[in-house]
Order: C-alpha cells, then structure tokens, then sequence
C-alpha cells in the first residue's frame, strides 16, 4: 500500500526523521491559511506548493511550485489544486489523461536562506529479495532519478546490508554519513536521520522508503523533502491506523470494487478479459491471449472458491469495461471442482442477464468432463474447451 | 528415490485442528500420505483423524519420530510455528499460508539458517512425490508417476504443468511448488539441483514469474551443471504491466533481471528450452527427451 508524501512525512516524524514541515489543503482558502501558518511556525519565507498523488515525477509535470508570496501561492494552488497532473507514473504515463489532483501539501522551503550552500542526497530502505536483509542505498547524487545514477556512475550508489538479527548497527549509520562525506553537525544528524529512519521502517512493515531528495541544508541539518513510503500489505493487520490512511482516489474504482468482494483484479487495457483461480495460472493465461492474438484486458484471481456468487461479481467487474470483446475463464479444479465451477458459470450467466461478448469456459481438473457437459447442455452461447491450447484456438478463432 | 518427501517420511500437520489443516489432513491421508500426528497448542493428548495431537513440535519429534511438517497456521502465527519446526529438529518444512509479512520472513529464514532444516515456502501449494506422499493441497490425481521433476512459483500452473506432462505419456517424480512470496525458503535453484541430483529424474520443469532474479540464478547453475538434464522453462507475466508490483527503488537492486522477457532471454542463454505459450510445456519436454534419444 503506498501513502502520500504527507502521510509519509508525518509518519516519519513521529520517529524523529526530521522532515520538511507542511500543511494540507483541499481548497485555495485552506492553502492561504496553511501558508499564514507555516510561516509562523518555522519563519519561512517562501512556501512549496506539492500536489498530493501516488506518483513520481509530479515537478517535471507541474505539480510542485515555490511560490513567492502570497499572490503565488493562491495562484498555484489554483493552478495545481483540480489539474490532470501527467508524470511518467500516472496512467498512460506523460501521453495519459493524468491523474486528477485533489489535494496539496503547502510546505516551507527547506532550501533557504543559502540556496547555493545546500546539497541534496538519495537515501533508500528496502528488503533485498536475494540476500533475504533489508539494505539501505544512499547516494550523493540526490534528486535525480536513482536507476540513471546507478547505471551511469555506479561507484556514488552506495549500501548498508542490515543484519536481520542484530538490526542496523552504529557503525553502519556512521558509514552512510562518512560516505556522503559528511562532518561536524551534519555527520551527527545523518547519523540520527539514517538510526531513526531504520527505525520507523522495521516499526511501520514498510516495504520502501524513498527519501529523495534528503537535504543537506546550508546551516548543518539534513531534512527529508520529500518521501515514497510503501507499506507491506500483509502486514496491515499490525497496522490499523496506515491501514486507515488508504486512499481510495488514487486506485481505480473498479479494482476497489474488486478487492471488496475479495478478487485479485488490475485493470489493463486489452480486449480480452479473463478469469482465472490462482494467480501464476493467471498471468500464464494473460500470455496465452496474447499469444493468440488479443491483449488481455485484466488479470483476475477469483482464488479458491469459484463459486456462482463469486462467478457472477467477477463476470460483473470484467464486463464494466468496454473494451472487452471475448472473456476467457480458465479454471484449474483441484480441490474445487469443475462441474460446481460450471453450475456456477451457469447460474451466473442467467443472473447477470444478457451478457454482450462471447465466452471461452476452459474447465480442466477435477471433474472436467462433467463441467464440460455442464456447460455445453446449458444451451448458452459459450465454448467449452478442456485443453489450453483449445481455448487458445477458440480465442484466435472469434478475435480472427 | 525422489527428493524432499517419500513414503517413509513421518510428517506432522502444524494448525492440524482447524479447517483448513483438517480438510488438507484428511486429503493428505486419503492420498495414502504418512501423517504421524499434528500440532495444535493445547490440544495435546487429544485425537483427530485418528491421530494423536500434540502440544508441540518437539513433542511429536520425540515421541513420533516426525521429521516432516506441513503448516496450515494464519500468517499472525506461522512465522513462530515455522520457528517451532526448525528449532525441534524437522528436516523439511512446508508452509502453506499465504500472506505472512515480509519482515517476518526476513527473521525467520536468519533463525531457521542454523539448522540444518528446508523451508518449502511460504504460499505454496507444497510438494508431491506421486504414489507416496503429497504433502500440500494438489490435486493428487494430476500428478501421476514419472521421471520429470517439476519446480514452481505457482499453484494451479503447477496442477498445468503436470497435467500436460502426463498427458504428453511422461509423469511426475516429485513436483515442488517454492511459493510467490519474496522470501521463500528454498529458492528455485536449489530445488532444481535436488532434482538434477535425483537418479530417478530425467528431465526439469522450472516455471516462474516475474519480479526477482531466482529464475536467472537457477540458469545459471543448469548451465553450471553442463545442462545434465534437459530443463524445460516458462515464465508467467509476459504481459504483465510493468510497476503494479515492483518498488521503484526495487528494481536497483533487481537489476533489469526482473521482466518476464529478461528470464527468458537468460535462461534460453544458459541452454534451457524456454516456451513462449504455456500451452506448450508437455509437448516440449517430450520431444526434447525424444531427441536426445
């Protein structure tokens, strides 16, 4: 699950990370008041206008504004507060229709009075899959994308692998700052900013930390500008009060749907929509639409229990796109068994009414031939396949 | 011979009184798998399924023998009762549950390092050596009797897999399904070297899925191997969207390895014979064996 940067922020400070301090608003008016107070409380001169969505890139697309004054900040906040925002993350990417910005942060600018004094860093925390350890990456060359930085000078990505058993040591928190090539007041506070960072992110079951740029400001202090915290979503159950910082907004609204009936579905944007029980099954069935022709339109997991009600939500969520012009379910009976899972497909044919695209039934397991049978003395207007390759025959067949 | 379980395993049902450990247990037995009890805290000295109940895993070690466990605990709990296996001396533990939090398994897998024990899983479907034990919740009538070893990410592509490979004339010798979590205790390349060292194997199924480098890993040591056996390979999520579920800083770490198309690229490399549609998994493995004879 991923927060906003406010979110983020305010969570990490809580641990003591100090961070670039900021307000919310949903209004101009309420951005004007989170600018008259954020000014009195950390002196600030100018104020940072951030638009508040779960992606990346959001300055290059004009979603991040200093303003100078007042007037700029209303203007800003206008301008921003309602925009299409289009960054390389949001749907469709820069070409995409964007993502609708619905709030923005109103923070301090963390870069003043010495603009030419500050330095900015990358400092990530994440689990490495490989060595099985969290591992902290950290860099001097900050504000720029990470993946570039790696790739074109390798030998300014640097990392702290994290014994699982003894945690972060001292020693580690003084390497990042000496690397960075840090001294005096500044050394102290990286070594305090990376201790409590490691802490917060073994604290909150994150998943990621980005903290990108971390600021070296002119007068000695490091500060998170901005964060990307992703939190593990099997470990919500610990975590009642992130849980309730989900924000529906920034998923699509039939995924939500989705994942309240209890279906694993993304949405993309192919033709053919598909069903399928457990999830590797699922993307090897995305492919084989491919590989016949279509383009999947989703991936959906209706997971153990395919029976009718099951069935029939996902039929419904599949059909809300209009893009789908065929669906093909694809169940494995193991212990579900094909002849229930076809009763199910039948009864839900009836009860969602007229269903407008044809249907691919491939039904191989447990009773396969009786759910076959099932399916094909339904007198509906489905194909009935046992083998993969049938199902992809069929598919060829109907796209062609 | 097979790897990991055979009929003389003694395996014990870790969460065996509730319904998910109940149902598996008794399709477990049904199969004809020797279950020598389970573990249920506080149920000790009861019987269910007409096998005794104990108080802890140690206590089913030492008054059953068992050296095999399979868990059917909530994730809140597995991560102990895995813990529980390893420290009571089970050589082979096979955790079903799905959803345990990453950091959870980040600690378990530096515990259960110190002994010599191998975690299968977590979120697999288990393992299954037809005709004498399925330790897992498969359909054990796919899996029927033969020479290919079969490795996998997944559950019901697993249940694919095999049923093509039979129906292709060839069978099972043992399939291991690793699990999708991030952290699995035992990864793809060690499962396939137990199944390359295996007499009784004649050829690998490995299927994978995007996101990781196990696949590239296992490549590597097939060709290490001077590809031994014959290694069949597909990777689902060809066309999975880029993002959905990989970090961004994830992919530093990743390297480009991550896609579906990068897998099968260096596996291709390292002299498997990747298919491109996962229709074709039986019917490659059957003319690559024809071939070579």
């Amino acid at each position: 699950m991923n927060l906003h940067e406010y979110q983020g922020k305010e969570l990490l400070s809580k641990y003591g990370v100090a961070i670039q301090r900021g307000k919310l608003a949903h209004t101009i008016e309420e951005a004007v008041k989170a600018f008259e107070e954020i000014q009195k409380e950390t002196g600030t001169e100018f104020g940072v206008v951030k638009a508040q969505i779960h992606a990346g890139g959001r300055g290059k697309g004009g979603g991040v504004k200093l303003a100078k004054n007042m007037s700029e900040l209303k203007e800003y906040s206008g301008n921003i507060l309602g925009m299409m925002l289009k960054t390389p993350q949001t749907p469709g990417g820069v070409d995409g229709p964007g993502k609708l910005v619905k709030k923005v942060l109103i923070a301090e600018d963390s870069y003043a009075p010495d603009f030419e004094k500050n330095k900015e860093y990358y400092v990530s925390i994440l689990m490495d899959r490989e060595k099985k350890q969290n591992v902290i990456i950290y860099s001097t060359k900050g504000g720029m994308n990470i993946e570039e930085v790696a790739e074109e000078t390798p030998h300014l990505v640097h990392k702290e692998y994290v014994d699982p058993e003894l945690g972060l040591l001292p020693f580690q928190a003084r390497n990042v700052a000496f690397n960075l090539g840090l001294s005096g007041k500044a050394f102290k506070e990286m070594n305090a900013f990376i201790s409590n960072l490691y802490k917060a992110f073994i604290d909150m079951d994150a998943s990621l930390f980005e903290i990108n740029p971390c600021l070296h400001t002119g007068d000695d202090r490091i500060v998170a500008v901005d964060c990307k915290v992703s939190i593990d979503d099997n470990a919500l159950f610990r975590h009642p009060d992130i849980e309730a910082m989900r924000d529906t907004d920034e998923e699509d609204p039939t995924e939500v749907e989705a994942k309240s009936y209890g279906l694993n579905y993304v949405n993309l944007d192919g033709n053919v929509g598909c069903m399928v029980n457990g999830a590797g099954l699922a993307m090897a069935t995305m492919d084989i639409i491919k590989l016949s022709g279509g383009s999947p339109a989703n991936f959906l997991d209706v997971g153990g229990t395919a029976d009718a009600t099951r069935v029939e939500q996902a039929f419904r969520i599949i059909l809300k796109d209009p893009n789908v012009k065929a669906i093909l379910v694809n169940i494995f009976g193991g212990i579900v068994r094909c002849d229930r899972v076809a009763q199910g497909i039948v009864d839900a044919y009836k009860n969602v009414g007229n269903i407008p695209v044809p249907i691919i039934v491939r039904l191989q397991g447990t009773n396969a031939d009786l759910g076959k049978k099932l399916i094909d003395e339904s007198g509906l207007q489905v194909h009935s396949a046992i083998q993969l390759q049938e199902a992809a025959d069929i598919i060829k067949r109907i796209l062609g | 011979m097979s790897v990991l379980v055979n009929k003389n395993s003694k395996i014990i049902v870790q969460g065996f009184t509730g319904n998910e450990g109940t149902f598996h247990a008794e399709q477990m037995i049904e199969y004809g798998t020797n279950i020598v009890g389970g573990v249920t805290p506080g149920k000790g000295g009861q019987t269910h399924l007409g096998k005794p109940v104990y108080n802890s895993v140690k206590e089913a070690v030492i008054k059953a023998g068992a050296d095999t466990s399979i868990l059917f605990v909530p994730p809140k709990f597995a991560p102990d009762a895995i813990m529980e296996a390893a420290e009571a001396g089970i050589k082979v533990i096979i955790c079903i549950t799905e959803g345990i939090p990453v950091q959870d398994m980040v600690k378990v897998k530096a515990y259960i390092d110190k002994f010599d024990t191998r975690l299968i899983g977590p979120n697999c479907p288990g393992v299954i050596t037809p005709d004498e034990a399925k330790v897992g919740i498969m359909p054990g009538f796919v899996f029927k009797k033969g020479k290919i070893g079969l490795v996998s990410k997944s559950g019901t592509l697993t249940y694919e897999a095999a049923d093509q490979l039979v129906r292709a004339g060839l069978g099972i010798s043992t399939a291991i399904g690793i699990g999708g979590d991030p952290i699995v205790g035992t990864p793809t390349k060690e499962a396939v070297e137990l199944l390359m060292n295996d007499p009784e194997t004649e050829g690998i199924v490995m299927i994978g899925e995007i996101g990781g480098n196990y696949e590239a890993k296992a490549a590597e040591y097939i060709k290490s191997t001077g590809n031994k056996k014959p290694v069949v390979g597909f990777i689902a999520g060809q066309t999975a969207p880029k993002g959905r579920t990989m970090g961004h800083a994830g992919a530093i770490v990743g390297g480009a390895d991550d896609t579906a198309e990068a897998k099968m690229r260096i596996m291709a490399e390292h002299g498997i014979h990747v298919v491109q549609s996962p229709a074709d998994i039986g019917e490659t493995m059957r003319k690559v064996l024809m071939d070579m004879k």
